[in-house]
Protein backbone atom coordinates (compact mmCIF):
# COMPACT_ATOMS: atom_id res chain seq x y z
CA UNK A 1 0.00 0.00 0.00
CA UNK A 2 1.39 3.34 -1.06
CA UNK A 3 0.06 6.50 0.50
CA UNK A 4 0.99 10.05 -0.49
CA UNK A 5 -0.80 12.85 1.36
CA UNK A 6 -0.35 16.54 0.62
CA UNK A 7 3.21 16.06 -0.54
CA UNK A 8 5.13 19.16 -1.62
CA UNK A 9 8.60 19.46 -3.07
CA UNK A 10 10.30 22.50 -4.52
CA UNK A 11 13.72 23.12 -6.03
CA UNK A 12 15.77 26.28 -6.07
CA UNK A 13 17.24 27.01 -9.47
CA UNK A 14 19.90 29.63 -10.19
CA UNK A 15 18.90 31.76 -13.17
CA UNK A 16 20.57 34.45 -15.20
CA UNK A 17 20.28 36.11 -18.59
CA UNK A 18 22.70 35.41 -21.42
CA UNK A 19 25.99 37.24 -21.74
CA UNK A 20 29.27 37.93 -20.02
CA UNK A 21 28.16 40.92 -17.98
CA UNK A 22 25.20 38.96 -16.67
CA UNK A 23 27.52 36.09 -15.77
CA UNK A 24 29.77 38.50 -13.83
CA UNK A 25 26.79 39.97 -12.05
CA UNK A 26 25.71 36.46 -11.08
CA UNK A 27 29.03 35.97 -9.32
CA UNK A 28 27.99 38.43 -6.65
CA UNK A 29 24.27 38.37 -6.63
CA UNK A 30 22.59 35.23 -7.72
CA UNK A 31 18.97 35.14 -8.63
CA UNK A 32 17.05 32.08 -7.65
CA UNK A 33 13.74 30.86 -8.81
CA UNK A 34 11.76 28.38 -6.77
CA UNK A 35 10.21 25.64 -8.87
CA UNK A 36 7.33 23.77 -7.30
CA UNK A 37 7.91 20.26 -8.63
CA UNK A 38 5.11 18.86 -6.50
CA UNK A 39 2.41 20.82 -4.77
CA UNK A 40 -0.11 19.03 -2.61
CA UNK A 41 0.07 15.63 -4.26
CA UNK A 42 -2.13 12.93 -2.74
CA UNK A 43 -2.99 9.43 -3.89
CA UNK A 44 -3.25 5.88 -2.61
CA UNK A 45 -2.19 2.74 -4.45
CA UNK A 46 -3.28 -0.69 -3.24
CA UNK A 47 -1.13 -3.83 -3.27
CA UNK A 48 -0.96 -5.55 -6.64
CA UNK A 49 -2.25 -2.55 -8.56
CA UNK A 50 -0.72 -1.44 -11.83
CA UNK A 51 -0.79 2.33 -12.22
CA UNK A 52 0.21 4.52 -15.14
CA UNK A 53 1.58 7.84 -14.01
CA UNK A 54 1.44 10.29 -16.90
CA UNK A 55 2.03 13.95 -17.56
CA UNK A 56 4.15 16.21 -19.75
CA UNK A 57 7.89 16.67 -19.22
CA UNK A 58 8.67 18.47 -16.00
CA UNK A 59 5.29 17.71 -14.49
CA UNK A 60 6.75 16.03 -11.41
CA UNK A 61 6.64 12.35 -12.35
CA UNK A 62 10.28 11.63 -11.68
CA UNK A 63 10.22 13.63 -8.46
CA UNK A 64 7.36 11.47 -7.25
CA UNK A 65 9.23 8.28 -8.10
CA UNK A 66 12.34 9.57 -6.35
CA UNK A 67 10.39 10.42 -3.23
CA UNK A 68 8.70 7.02 -3.20
CA UNK A 69 12.01 5.25 -3.63
CA UNK A 70 13.60 7.17 -0.77
CA UNK A 71 16.09 9.22 -2.76
CA UNK A 72 14.44 12.59 -2.23
CA UNK A 73 13.02 14.04 0.94
CA UNK A 74 9.76 15.95 0.42
CA UNK A 75 9.39 19.43 1.91
CA UNK A 76 6.11 18.53 3.58
CA UNK A 77 3.37 15.92 3.55
CA UNK A 78 3.04 12.28 4.49
CA UNK A 79 4.57 9.46 2.48
CA UNK A 80 4.07 5.84 3.49
CA UNK A 81 4.99 2.73 1.55
CA UNK A 82 3.85 -0.46 3.28
CA UNK A 83 3.95 1.51 6.52
CA UNK A 84 7.52 2.69 5.99
CA UNK A 85 8.60 6.28 5.45
CA UNK A 86 10.96 5.90 2.47
CA UNK A 87 13.32 8.79 3.17
CA UNK A 88 13.54 8.11 6.92
CA UNK A 89 14.92 4.63 6.69
CA UNK A 90 16.31 4.27 3.22
CA UNK A 91 18.19 1.00 3.78
CA UNK A 92 15.16 -0.91 5.11
CA UNK A 93 12.87 0.56 2.50
CA UNK A 94 14.88 -0.11 -0.65
CA UNK A 95 15.19 -3.83 0.12
CA UNK A 96 11.50 -4.15 -0.69
CA UNK A 97 11.36 -2.13 -3.89
CA UNK A 98 12.73 -2.41 -7.40
CA UNK A 99 13.43 0.65 -9.54
CA UNK A 100 14.18 1.07 -13.22
CA UNK A 101 15.16 4.48 -14.58
CA UNK A 102 14.81 4.18 -18.35
CA UNK A 103 17.34 6.91 -18.99
CA UNK A 104 20.07 5.58 -16.72
CA UNK A 105 21.95 2.35 -16.33
CA UNK A 106 22.41 0.36 -13.16
CA UNK A 107 24.58 -2.34 -14.74
CA UNK A 108 28.35 -2.09 -14.56
CA UNK A 109 29.43 -0.96 -17.97
CA UNK A 110 32.64 -2.91 -18.55
CA UNK A 111 31.76 -6.32 -17.17
CA UNK A 112 29.37 -9.06 -18.35
CA UNK A 113 25.77 -8.67 -17.22
CA UNK A 114 26.02 -11.74 -15.01
CA UNK A 115 28.75 -10.05 -12.91
CA UNK A 116 26.38 -7.20 -12.16
CA UNK A 117 23.69 -9.70 -11.20
CA UNK A 118 26.07 -11.55 -8.87
CA UNK A 119 26.98 -8.28 -7.21
CA UNK A 120 23.30 -7.41 -6.75
CA UNK A 121 22.81 -10.81 -5.15
CA UNK A 122 25.32 -9.85 -2.47
CA UNK A 123 24.07 -6.27 -2.15
CA UNK A 124 20.53 -7.46 -1.41
CA UNK A 125 21.76 -10.55 0.50
CA UNK A 126 19.53 -12.72 -1.68
CA UNK A 127 19.65 -16.37 -0.54
CA UNK A 128 21.27 -18.65 -3.11
CA UNK A 129 18.15 -20.67 -3.97
CA UNK A 130 15.99 -17.57 -4.34
CA UNK A 131 18.60 -15.97 -6.56
CA UNK A 132 18.88 -18.97 -8.84
CA UNK A 133 15.14 -19.48 -9.07
CA UNK A 134 14.60 -15.80 -9.88
CA UNK A 135 17.44 -15.66 -12.34
CA UNK A 136 16.16 -18.72 -14.15
CA UNK A 137 12.65 -17.32 -14.40
CA UNK A 138 13.78 -13.86 -15.50
CA UNK A 139 16.17 -15.34 -18.06
CA UNK A 140 13.36 -17.33 -19.57
CA UNK A 141 10.75 -14.59 -19.60
CA UNK A 142 13.05 -11.84 -20.86
CA UNK A 143 15.11 -14.09 -23.17
CA UNK A 144 18.42 -13.25 -21.56
CA UNK A 145 20.35 -16.48 -22.17
CA UNK A 146 22.45 -14.98 -24.94
CA UNK A 147 23.01 -11.68 -23.16
CA UNK A 148 24.20 -12.64 -19.70
CA UNK A 149 27.80 -13.23 -20.68
CA UNK A 150 28.23 -10.10 -22.84
CA UNK A 151 29.69 -6.86 -21.50
CA UNK A 152 26.96 -4.27 -20.97
CA UNK A 153 28.56 -1.70 -23.26
CA UNK A 154 28.09 -4.06 -26.21
CA UNK A 155 24.36 -4.59 -25.74
CA UNK A 156 21.76 -2.75 -27.77
CA UNK A 157 19.39 -0.47 -25.90
CA UNK A 158 16.57 -2.99 -26.06
CA UNK A 159 18.79 -5.80 -24.83
CA UNK A 160 20.15 -3.63 -22.07
CA UNK A 161 16.71 -2.55 -20.93
CA UNK A 162 15.63 -6.18 -20.58
CA UNK A 163 18.69 -6.79 -18.43
CA UNK A 164 17.99 -3.64 -16.40
CA UNK A 165 14.47 -4.83 -15.65
CA UNK A 166 15.74 -8.26 -14.67
CA UNK A 167 18.34 -6.62 -12.39
CA UNK A 168 15.66 -4.73 -10.52
CA UNK A 169 13.61 -7.88 -9.88
CA UNK A 170 16.28 -10.31 -8.67
CA UNK A 171 15.46 -9.65 -5.02
CA UNK A 172 11.71 -10.25 -5.47
CA UNK A 173 10.57 -6.70 -4.63
CA UNK A 174 6.92 -6.20 -3.72
CA UNK A 175 6.79 -2.88 -5.52
CA UNK A 176 8.30 -1.99 -8.88
CA UNK A 177 8.85 1.59 -10.01
CA UNK A 178 9.41 2.01 -13.72
CA UNK A 179 10.46 5.46 -14.88
CA UNK A 180 10.04 5.51 -18.66
CA UNK A 181 11.06 1.87 -19.20
CA UNK A 182 10.25 1.85 -22.92
CA UNK A 183 11.99 5.10 -23.88
CA UNK A 184 13.88 4.71 -27.14
CA UNK A 185 12.98 1.06 -27.66
CA UNK A 186 11.89 -0.44 -30.97
CA UNK A 187 8.45 -2.00 -31.41
CA UNK A 188 9.55 -5.56 -30.69
CA UNK A 189 11.41 -4.65 -27.50
CA UNK A 190 8.55 -2.45 -26.35
CA UNK A 191 6.06 -5.26 -26.71
CA UNK A 192 8.41 -7.69 -24.97
CA UNK A 193 8.85 -5.33 -22.04
CA UNK A 194 5.11 -4.70 -21.77
CA UNK A 195 4.30 -8.40 -21.88
CA UNK A 196 6.84 -9.06 -19.19
CA UNK A 197 5.59 -6.34 -16.86
CA UNK A 198 2.07 -7.62 -17.25
CA UNK A 199 3.14 -11.16 -16.44
CA UNK A 200 5.17 -10.01 -13.47
CA UNK A 201 2.11 -8.28 -12.06
CA UNK A 202 -0.14 -11.28 -12.65
CA UNK A 203 2.24 -13.95 -11.37
CA UNK A 204 3.75 -12.28 -8.35
CA UNK A 205 1.15 -9.60 -7.56
CA UNK A 206 3.92 -7.02 -7.77
CA UNK A 207 2.62 -3.49 -7.45
CA UNK A 208 3.76 -1.58 -10.52
CA UNK A 209 3.98 2.17 -10.93
CA UNK A 210 4.94 3.22 -14.39
CA UNK A 211 5.70 6.62 -15.83
CA UNK A 212 5.76 6.97 -19.58
CA UNK A 213 5.07 9.21 -22.52
CA UNK A 214 4.10 6.26 -24.64
CA UNK A 215 0.35 5.97 -24.43
CA UNK A 216 0.40 2.48 -25.92
CA UNK A 217 2.25 1.45 -22.75
CA UNK A 218 -0.64 2.77 -20.71
CA UNK A 219 -3.23 1.18 -22.95
CA UNK A 220 -1.51 -2.20 -22.75
CA UNK A 221 -0.74 -2.15 -19.07
CA UNK A 222 -2.66 -0.11 -16.63
CA UNK A 223 -6.22 -0.12 -15.50
CA UNK A 224 -5.65 3.06 -13.58
CA UNK A 225 -4.17 6.38 -14.67
CA UNK A 226 -2.93 9.24 -12.57
CA UNK A 227 -2.38 12.44 -14.53
CA UNK A 228 -0.01 15.02 -13.10
CA UNK A 229 0.66 18.49 -14.48
CA UNK A 230 2.61 21.42 -13.03
CA UNK A 231 3.08 19.46 -9.82
CA UNK A 232 -0.62 18.83 -9.20
CA UNK A 233 -2.70 15.68 -9.57
CA UNK A 234 -5.27 16.53 -12.23
CA UNK A 235 -6.99 13.24 -12.74
CA UNK A 236 -7.12 9.85 -11.09
CA UNK A 237 -9.23 7.31 -12.92
CA UNK A 238 -9.38 4.59 -15.54
CA UNK A 239 -8.59 4.78 -19.21
CA UNK A 240 -12.25 4.41 -20.08
CA UNK A 241 -13.08 7.47 -17.97
CA UNK A 242 -11.08 9.74 -20.22
CA UNK A 243 -11.77 8.12 -23.58
CA UNK A 244 -14.32 9.84 -25.73
CA UNK A 245 -15.83 7.95 -28.62
CA UNK A 246 -13.41 6.55 -31.14
CA UNK A 247 -10.54 8.96 -30.51
CA UNK A 248 -7.16 7.22 -30.29
CA UNK A 249 -5.28 7.17 -27.03
CA UNK A 250 -2.72 9.78 -28.13
CA UNK A 251 -5.43 12.21 -29.23
CA UNK A 252 -7.32 11.63 -26.00
CA UNK A 253 -4.30 12.45 -23.89
CA UNK A 254 -3.33 15.45 -26.01
CA UNK A 255 -6.89 16.71 -25.61
CA UNK A 256 -6.55 16.18 -21.87
CA UNK A 257 -3.29 18.15 -21.70
CA UNK A 258 -4.93 20.98 -23.62
CA UNK A 259 -7.99 20.96 -21.43
CA UNK A 260 -5.85 21.31 -18.31
CA UNK A 261 -3.51 23.78 -20.02
CA UNK A 262 -0.33 21.89 -19.15
CA UNK B 1 3.06 -23.39 -11.49
CA UNK B 2 5.65 -20.64 -11.70
CA UNK B 3 4.19 -19.09 -8.59
CA UNK B 4 6.18 -21.43 -6.41
CA UNK B 5 9.50 -20.90 -8.14
CA UNK B 6 9.84 -17.33 -6.88
CA UNK B 7 10.40 -17.21 -3.17
CA UNK B 8 10.70 -14.18 -0.99
CA UNK B 9 14.14 -13.69 0.52
CA UNK B 10 14.38 -14.84 4.08
CA UNK B 11 15.33 -11.97 6.34
CA UNK B 12 14.94 -13.81 9.64
CA UNK B 13 18.60 -14.83 9.96
CA UNK B 14 20.08 -14.04 13.39
CA UNK B 15 21.82 -10.70 13.86
CA UNK B 16 25.34 -12.08 13.66
CA UNK B 17 24.73 -13.52 10.21
CA UNK B 18 23.21 -10.24 9.18
CA UNK B 19 26.43 -8.47 10.14
CA UNK B 20 28.53 -10.93 8.16
CA UNK B 21 26.21 -10.59 5.16
CA UNK B 22 26.46 -6.81 5.62
CA UNK B 23 30.22 -6.96 5.14
CA UNK B 24 29.89 -9.35 2.25
CA UNK B 25 28.32 -6.84 -0.12
CA UNK B 26 31.25 -4.47 0.25
CA UNK B 27 33.70 -7.32 -0.27
CA UNK B 28 31.86 -8.16 -3.49
CA UNK B 29 32.22 -4.55 -4.50
CA UNK B 30 35.91 -4.79 -3.78
CA UNK B 31 36.18 -7.94 -5.86
CA UNK B 32 34.37 -6.49 -8.88
CA UNK B 33 36.31 -3.22 -8.84
CA UNK B 34 39.55 -5.16 -8.37
CA UNK B 35 38.94 -7.40 -11.39
CA UNK B 36 37.92 -4.36 -13.41
CA UNK B 37 41.16 -2.62 -12.47
CA UNK B 38 43.21 -5.59 -13.63
CA UNK B 39 41.86 -5.16 -17.17
CA UNK B 40 43.94 -2.09 -17.96
CA UNK B 41 47.22 -3.63 -19.07
CA UNK B 42 48.34 -0.84 -21.41
CA UNK B 43 47.84 1.78 -18.72
CA UNK B 44 49.88 -0.33 -16.32
CA UNK B 45 52.74 -0.67 -18.80
CA UNK B 46 52.77 3.09 -19.40
CA UNK B 47 52.71 3.61 -15.64
CA UNK B 48 55.69 1.32 -15.11
CA UNK B 49 57.76 3.19 -17.70
CA UNK B 50 56.86 6.54 -16.14
CA UNK B 51 57.68 5.32 -12.65
CA UNK B 52 61.11 4.04 -13.76
CA UNK B 53 61.95 7.33 -15.44
CA UNK B 54 60.73 9.33 -12.48
CA UNK B 55 62.52 7.10 -9.97
CA UNK B 56 65.90 7.35 -11.76
CA UNK B 57 65.51 11.10 -12.11
CA UNK B 58 64.83 11.55 -8.39
CA UNK B 59 67.70 9.33 -7.37
CA UNK B 60 70.13 11.17 -9.62
CA UNK B 61 69.04 14.49 -8.11
CA UNK B 62 69.43 13.17 -4.56
CA UNK B 63 72.82 11.67 -5.52
CA UNK B 64 74.02 15.04 -6.74
CA UNK B 65 73.07 16.65 -3.43
CA UNK B 66 74.52 13.77 -1.46
CA UNK B 67 77.90 13.91 -3.18
CA UNK B 68 78.08 17.67 -2.61
CA UNK B 69 77.49 17.46 1.17
CA UNK B 70 76.83 13.97 2.65
CA UNK B 71 76.80 15.35 6.22
CA UNK B 72 73.78 17.55 5.53
CA UNK B 73 71.65 14.56 4.53
CA UNK B 74 68.89 13.73 7.06
CA UNK B 75 68.61 10.14 5.73
CA UNK B 76 71.34 7.84 4.43
CA UNK B 77 71.61 7.67 0.66
CA UNK B 78 70.67 3.99 0.67
CA UNK B 79 67.53 4.73 2.75
CA UNK B 80 66.64 7.59 0.40
CA UNK B 81 66.99 5.33 -2.64
CA UNK B 82 64.80 2.66 -1.02
CA UNK B 83 62.26 5.37 -0.18
CA UNK B 84 62.14 6.54 -3.79
CA UNK B 85 61.77 3.05 -5.29
CA UNK B 86 59.11 1.97 -2.81
CA UNK B 87 57.28 5.17 -3.52
CA UNK B 88 57.38 4.55 -7.27
CA UNK B 89 56.35 0.91 -6.88
CA UNK B 90 53.35 1.71 -4.67
CA UNK B 91 52.48 5.05 -6.25
CA UNK B 92 48.96 3.89 -7.09
CA UNK B 93 48.21 3.24 -3.42
CA UNK B 94 48.95 6.77 -2.32
CA UNK B 95 48.65 9.16 -5.25
CA UNK B 96 45.68 11.34 -4.37
CA UNK B 97 45.51 12.73 -7.87
CA UNK B 98 44.44 9.28 -9.04
CA UNK B 99 40.77 9.45 -8.21
CA UNK B 100 37.75 7.50 -9.29
CA UNK B 101 36.30 9.46 -12.17
CA UNK B 102 33.34 7.11 -12.09
CA UNK B 103 32.36 8.50 -8.74
CA UNK B 104 32.53 12.13 -9.86
CA UNK B 105 30.50 11.25 -12.96
CA UNK B 106 27.80 9.46 -11.06
CA UNK B 107 27.29 12.54 -8.87
CA UNK B 108 27.41 15.05 -11.71
CA UNK B 109 25.01 13.20 -14.01
CA UNK B 110 22.67 11.80 -11.39
CA UNK B 111 23.36 8.10 -11.87
CA UNK B 112 23.90 8.04 -8.14
CA UNK B 113 20.12 7.60 -7.87
CA UNK B 114 20.53 3.91 -8.66
CA UNK B 115 23.03 3.47 -5.84
CA UNK B 116 20.67 5.26 -3.48
CA UNK B 117 17.92 2.79 -4.43
CA UNK B 118 19.92 -0.09 -3.00
CA UNK B 119 20.40 -1.30 0.55
CA UNK B 120 23.99 -0.11 0.58
CA UNK B 121 25.90 2.63 2.35
CA UNK B 122 27.27 4.99 -0.29
CA UNK B 123 30.34 5.73 1.82
CA UNK B 124 31.28 2.08 2.31
CA UNK B 125 30.61 1.30 -1.32
CA UNK B 126 32.91 4.05 -2.59
CA UNK B 127 35.49 3.22 0.02
CA UNK B 128 35.77 -0.40 -1.12
CA UNK B 129 35.66 0.67 -4.75
CA UNK B 130 38.54 3.13 -4.44
CA UNK B 131 40.58 0.79 -2.27
CA UNK B 132 40.14 -1.96 -4.85
CA UNK B 133 41.14 0.23 -7.77
CA UNK B 134 44.26 1.41 -5.97
CA UNK B 135 45.28 -2.11 -4.95
CA UNK B 136 44.69 -3.50 -8.44
CA UNK B 137 46.77 -0.74 -10.01
CA UNK B 138 49.57 -1.22 -7.51
CA UNK B 139 49.59 -5.00 -7.98
CA UNK B 140 49.96 -4.57 -11.73
CA UNK B 141 52.75 -2.03 -11.41
CA UNK B 142 54.83 -2.83 -8.34
CA UNK B 143 56.61 -6.09 -9.23
CA UNK B 144 58.74 -5.02 -12.23
CA UNK B 145 59.84 -1.93 -10.32
CA UNK B 146 60.64 -3.79 -7.11
CA UNK B 147 62.57 -6.53 -8.92
CA UNK B 148 64.69 -4.17 -11.02
CA UNK B 149 65.31 -1.84 -8.07
CA UNK B 150 66.49 -4.78 -5.96
CA UNK B 151 69.27 -5.54 -8.44
CA UNK B 152 70.55 -1.98 -8.81
CA UNK B 153 73.92 -1.16 -7.14
CA UNK B 154 73.96 0.17 -3.58
CA UNK B 155 72.86 3.77 -3.07
CA UNK B 156 71.00 3.59 -6.37
CA UNK B 157 68.72 0.61 -5.80
CA UNK B 158 66.49 -0.74 -3.08
CA UNK B 159 68.13 -2.10 0.08
CA UNK B 160 66.75 -5.02 2.08
CA UNK B 161 64.40 -4.04 4.90
CA UNK B 162 66.19 -3.06 8.11
CA UNK B 163 64.89 -6.23 9.83
CA UNK B 164 62.04 -8.76 9.68
CA UNK B 165 60.31 -6.71 12.36
CA UNK B 166 60.67 -3.59 10.26
CA UNK B 167 59.25 -5.44 7.27
CA UNK B 168 56.19 -6.61 9.23
CA UNK B 169 55.60 -3.11 10.49
CA UNK B 170 56.10 -1.81 6.94
CA UNK B 171 53.28 -4.00 5.63
CA UNK B 172 50.96 -2.94 8.46
CA UNK B 173 51.65 0.78 8.01
CA UNK B 174 51.38 0.43 4.24
CA UNK B 175 47.82 -0.87 4.66
CA UNK B 176 46.98 1.79 7.26
CA UNK B 177 48.47 4.46 5.00
CA UNK B 178 46.35 3.23 2.11
CA UNK B 179 43.22 3.46 4.26
CA UNK B 180 44.11 6.98 5.40
CA UNK B 181 44.66 8.02 1.77
CA UNK B 182 41.34 6.53 0.68
CA UNK B 183 39.51 8.05 3.66
CA UNK B 184 41.00 11.40 2.73
CA UNK B 185 39.99 11.21 -0.91
CA UNK B 186 36.52 10.14 0.26
CA UNK B 187 36.19 13.67 1.65
CA UNK B 188 36.72 15.01 -1.87
CA UNK B 189 34.03 12.69 -3.27
CA UNK B 190 31.57 13.57 -0.55
CA UNK B 191 32.18 17.31 -0.88
CA UNK B 192 31.37 16.96 -4.59
CA UNK B 193 27.80 16.25 -3.52
CA UNK B 194 27.62 19.85 -2.36
CA UNK B 195 29.64 21.57 -5.10
CA UNK B 196 28.59 19.39 -8.11
CA UNK B 197 31.88 20.04 -9.93
CA UNK B 198 34.86 18.29 -8.32
CA UNK B 199 37.55 20.51 -9.85
CA UNK B 200 38.02 23.12 -7.12
CA UNK B 201 38.05 20.84 -4.10
CA UNK B 202 40.12 18.32 -5.97
CA UNK B 203 42.92 20.69 -6.98
CA UNK B 204 43.26 22.19 -3.50
CA UNK B 205 43.27 18.80 -1.80
CA UNK B 206 45.62 17.00 -4.11
CA UNK B 207 48.26 19.72 -4.30
CA UNK B 208 48.23 19.98 -0.52
CA UNK B 209 48.61 16.23 -0.12
CA UNK B 210 51.38 15.83 -2.70
CA UNK B 211 53.56 18.35 -0.93
CA UNK B 212 52.84 17.58 2.72
CA UNK B 213 52.71 13.80 2.44
CA UNK B 214 56.32 13.46 1.36
CA UNK B 215 55.45 12.60 -2.23
CA UNK B 216 57.69 15.30 -3.66
CA UNK B 217 60.54 15.04 -1.15
CA UNK B 218 60.61 12.86 1.98
CA UNK B 219 59.52 14.70 5.14
CA UNK B 220 62.97 14.52 6.84
CA UNK B 221 64.24 16.86 4.14
CA UNK B 222 61.95 19.64 5.33
CA UNK B 223 63.33 22.24 7.82
CA UNK B 224 63.17 20.91 11.39
CA UNK B 225 60.40 23.25 12.53
CA UNK B 226 58.22 22.44 9.55
CA UNK B 227 58.86 18.77 9.95
CA UNK B 228 57.58 18.75 13.53
CA UNK B 229 54.24 20.20 12.43
CA UNK B 230 53.97 18.19 9.22
CA UNK B 231 54.47 14.90 11.04
CA UNK B 232 51.32 15.55 13.08
CA UNK B 233 49.11 16.23 10.05
CA UNK B 234 47.05 13.49 8.35
CA UNK B 235 49.22 13.75 5.24
CA UNK B 236 52.18 12.28 7.13
CA UNK B 237 50.04 9.23 7.92
CA UNK B 238 49.78 8.27 4.26
CA UNK B 239 52.97 7.07 2.52
CA UNK B 240 55.52 8.69 4.82
CA UNK B 241 55.29 6.15 7.66
CA UNK B 242 55.55 2.92 5.67
CA UNK B 243 58.32 4.12 3.36
CA UNK B 244 60.48 5.37 6.22
CA UNK B 245 59.93 2.33 8.38
CA UNK B 246 61.05 0.07 5.55
CA UNK B 247 64.31 1.91 5.14
CA UNK B 248 64.87 1.96 8.91
CA UNK B 249 64.99 5.73 9.20
CA UNK B 250 62.61 5.92 12.16
CA UNK B 251 63.43 5.11 15.79
CA UNK B 252 61.29 2.77 17.91
CA UNK B 253 59.49 5.59 19.71
CA UNK B 254 58.96 7.44 16.44
CA UNK B 255 57.41 4.34 14.88
CA UNK B 256 55.02 3.84 17.80
CA UNK B 257 53.90 7.43 17.60
CA UNK B 258 53.52 7.26 13.82
CA UNK B 259 51.30 4.14 13.98
CA UNK B 260 49.19 5.71 16.74
CA UNK B 261 48.78 8.85 14.63
CA UNK B 262 47.78 6.75 11.62
CA UNK B 263 45.05 5.06 13.67
CA UNK B 264 43.81 8.35 15.08
CA UNK B 265 43.69 10.09 11.70
CA UNK B 266 42.02 7.09 10.10
CA UNK B 267 39.28 7.16 12.75
CA UNK B 268 38.83 10.94 12.41
CA UNK B 269 38.67 10.87 8.61
CA UNK B 270 36.27 7.90 8.57
CA UNK B 271 33.89 9.56 11.04
CA UNK B 272 34.03 12.90 9.28
CA UNK B 273 33.57 11.39 5.82
CA UNK B 274 30.72 9.05 6.66
CA UNK B 275 28.98 11.76 8.68
CA UNK B 276 29.18 14.22 5.80
CA UNK B 277 28.06 11.51 3.40
CA UNK B 278 24.89 10.83 5.38
CA UNK B 279 24.16 14.53 5.52
CA UNK B 280 24.68 14.76 1.76
CA UNK B 281 22.37 11.82 1.11
CA UNK B 282 19.58 13.64 2.94
CA UNK B 283 20.10 17.04 1.36
CA UNK B 284 21.23 16.13 -2.08
CA UNK B 285 19.43 17.04 -5.28
CA UNK B 286 19.69 14.43 -7.97
CA UNK B 287 20.90 16.07 -11.17
CA UNK B 288 18.99 15.45 -14.39
CA UNK B 289 15.41 14.27 -14.96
Amino acid sequence: MIIMEHVCKSYKIAKRNAGLSEACKALFCREYEVIHALSDVSFTIRDGEMVGYIGPNGAGKSSTIKILSGILTPDSGVVKVDGRIPYKNRMEHVKEIGVVFGQRSQLWWDVPVIDSFELLKDIYSIPKETYHANLEELTELLHLTELLRSPVRQLSLGQRMRCEIAASLLHSPRILFLDEPTIGLDAVSKIAVREFIKKQNELHKTTVILTTHDMQDIEALSQRIILIGKGKILLDGTLDDIKRGDAGIDETVAELYRAYDI
Amino acid sequence: MRESTRRLPNYTAPMIFKEVAGMKKYLSFFRLSFTMGLQYRAAALAGIVTQFAWGFLEILVFQAFYQAEPGAFPMTMSATASYVWMQQAFLALFATWMMENDIFDTIANGNISYSLCRPIRIYNMWFSQSTATRVSRAVLRCFPILIVAAFLPENYGMAEPASAWHFGLFVLTLVLGLFVTVAFSMLVYVLTFFTVSPQGVRIVFTSMVEFFAGAVIPLPFFPAGWQKVLELLPFASMQNVALRIYSGSMSGAQMERAVALQLIWLAVLLLLGSGLCRLAEKKVTIQGG
